[in-house]
């Protein structure tokens, strides 16, 4: 996978065919991105699991949180991972030791470790890299065009009207839309230079 | 579904807009209200600590508004947009996320004078010291490099004279010193000219002039590009640093590459104030749909007058970057191969007297202080816009005594020769 400009299709399909996601580095404090991204996709029916040590005995938004990623005991379909670059080698070892495997380790916007990445799929895990599993969502549902975000999608169709709490259709596109090739270019440069 | 990229007219007419789900109106509606519904408290909650995607107050943000920053944002090829209530708003907002008392922008000399005005007054207030350079010079950028420059602000095509700024070249100033290049792209519109495959890190425009393009409509935008790095160094703690009006969310680390966008909305917008009308947004809405094709007519017929008068004997210089001898010729080719424009400037060998007279002549070409409209339109600054300033002060910003200045329209360009001709031997 080229992890520099991710085609939307591989992206959409990880968002539609995931339903359960372990947070690492979930964290209560209500301003913290992790916070924002666990509460939308809890919002938008993704069966969410808080990975926190420092949490343990607690629970975020009514989800107890575990010490890391084998205490889950079942299953996840997608490990979302909140730490820095220099924190995701030993949790994607931690995730190549879960029996059954998780489809998908997603990191977050910021996070890039292409050696961990590179074992992963290895292992057959599809990876992604720098983004932010909500503002993806948001982004292919066309739910942050509010903000004024180029969602990169175009769609001549009527969508359903938006209900609280529903998750949202991922499938609008009918033809690509705006591209940010700029963008892309940007985050490779200061990949390569780090 | 495909991953086939659409040209520039459909996302001009598709970009950001859908059928409304509630009524299935195609054409995008005018959300004329001041406030937004919340579902229930937590949901304000949400919306108000940037949690939640939606609509709290049409200060902040407007359906209507939003479909407009979405398709300049897909025009220009950046990540996020703001649309704002003119371009001035637009400038006053973007150097707001960047500087504190006492910092300093590098500013093109070759501006509109309004922003000139903007720049060298206003913004003292704050504060905010402008240092100019000359955009025919890179290296003169260069040198106004300071410890406490934050950024660096040109025109892709500049008013009044429509000369062409070499983007690419001052932005290799600017990613060496670290800090944004802001290109206002007003007279070019991404039809002509997308800054950001150039260099540029933030766009603005004035969406009075081509955009909305007829002369109907004031706003402004913001586009953010998605490529600058602000965490580094602290030096824009704006976006950098965890902010107090939101209990200490750190923009750049929660909304990555249109961070800026959201910071001119959640901090600029927010809190100065300058929205955008919803009506004025769907009229410049409609405007863009047609873009393309005003604005190959206007180049088009900029490029025929600018012919004519450069074979007019009471003419004494054109200053048009679309024709071969002119200076700006070159940029012209790499960066608007499309067409150069339609603004532009040209001397009269009659001096001041001669340039009163002929906007006097005039029929078809409107007296007014307004570029960017489908009609034709003519000022003679020395008289006008720049009347204030000294002969020396006039002529170094290009507003000499005996120089005009055209906006030409989408009219026929058979009529608006016409005009000129008889207006020129009167
Ligand atoms: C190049 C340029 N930038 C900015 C502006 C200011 O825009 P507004 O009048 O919408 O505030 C103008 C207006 O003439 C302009 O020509």
């Amino acid at each position: 996978m080229n992890h520099d400009a991710y085609p939307d299709n591989y992206i959409r399909s990880i968002l539609n065919s995931v339903k359960s996601i372990a947070m690492v580095g979930a964290s209560p404090v209500n301003v913290r991105p992790s916070y924002f991204a666990f509460k939308y996709l809890a919002q938008r029916g993704y069966d969410m699991i808080p990975v926190n040590p420092g949490h343990v005995g607690k629970d975020l938004l009514g989800k107890p949180f575990v010490a890391s990623l084998r205490d889950i005991g079942r299953p996840v379909d997608m490990i979302d991972i909140f730490r820095n670059s220099s924190h995701i080698m030993p949790i994607v070892d931690e995730a190549l030791a879960l029996d059954p495997l998780p489809k998908v380790i997603w990191m977050q916007l910021g996070a890039r470790d292409d050696a961990a990445a590179e074992k992963a799929e290895a292992a057959g895990i599809k990876v992604v890299m720098n983004r932010c599993p909500k503002i993806e969502y948001g982004r292919l549902s066309s739910e942050i065009s509010w903000m004024g975000v180029n969602s990169r999608t175009l769609s001549s169709k009527r969508p359903p009207a938006p209900t609280q709490g529903m998750r949202l259709s991922l499938n609008r596109m009918s033809v690509g839309g705006g591209e940010t090739a700029a963008s892309d270019r940007a985050a490779k440069n200061k990949s390569e230079q780090s | 579904m495909s991953d086939r990229l659409p040209g520039f007219s459909t996302l001009a007419v598709h970009a950001g807009a859908q059928p409304d789900p509630t009524t299935g109106a195609r054409a995008t509606p005018i959300y004329q209200t001041t406030s937004f519904v919340f579902n229930d408290a937590d949901h304000a909650a949400s919306l108000f600590g940037l949690q939640a995607f939606g609509n709290i107050y049409t200060r902040i943000g407007n359906p209507t508004n939003a479909v407009l920053e979405e398709r300049v944002a897909a025009l220009e090829g950046g990540t996020a947009a703001l649309a704002v209530a003119s371009g001035h708003a637009a400038q006053v907002v973007v150097l707001q996320q960047l500087l504190q008392p006492g910092d300093e922008f590098i500013a093109a000399r070759k501006l509109y004078g309004g922003s000139i005005n903007q720049f060298a007054h206003a913004f003292k207030s704050f504060g905010w010291n402008v240092v100019w350079a000359d955009p025919d010079d890179v290296a003169s950028f260069e040198r106004a490099v300071t410890p406490r420059t934050k950024a660096i602000f040109i025109e892709s095509i500049a008013n009044p004279a429509g000369s062409i700024t070499d983007i690419e070249a001052i932005s290799t100033v600017a990613r060496k010193a670290g800090m944004p290049l802001i290109v206002d792209n007003t007279l070019a519109s991404p039809y002509l000219i997308r800054p950001i495959d150039h260099g540029a890190d933030i766009v603005v425009h004035s969406l009075t002039k081509f955009l909305g393009g007829h002369g109907n409509s004031l706003g402004g935008i913001i586009v953010d590009a998605g490529t600058f790095d602000w965490s580094t160094g602290g030096k824009y703690p704006m976006l950098s640093e965890p902010r107090p009006e939101y209990h200490g969310i750190r923009l750049q680390e929660t909304f990555g590459n249109f961070a800026f966008a959201i910071a001119c909305r959640v901090l600029g917008l927010r809190d100065l104030g300058p929205a955008l009308s919803p009506f004025n947004a769907f009229m410049i809405l409609t405007g863009i749909e047609t873009l393309p094709l005003r604005m190959q007519k206007h180049c088009d017929n900029a490029k025929a007058v600018a012919e004519f008068l450069a074979g007019h004997s009471a003419v004494s210089a054109v200053n048009y970057a679309g024709l071969a001898s002119d200076k700006y010729n070159q940029l012209a080719r790499k960066y608007a191969p499309k067409g150069a424009g339609a603004v532009f400037t040209f001397s009269l060998k009659g001096g001041y007297d001669a340039g009163v007279n002929l906007v006097s002549k005039l029929q078809l070409f409107s007296h007014l202080a307004n570029v960017g409209d489908t009609r034709s339109l003519v000022i003679h600054p020395a008289s006008t816009t720049h009347s204030q300033l000294d002969d020396a002060a006039k002529i170094k910003s290009g507003a000499g005594p005996d120089v005009v200045r055209l906006s030409v329209g989408i009219e026929d360009k058979e009529d608006l020769i016409a005009d000129l001709e008889q207006a020129l031997s009167t």
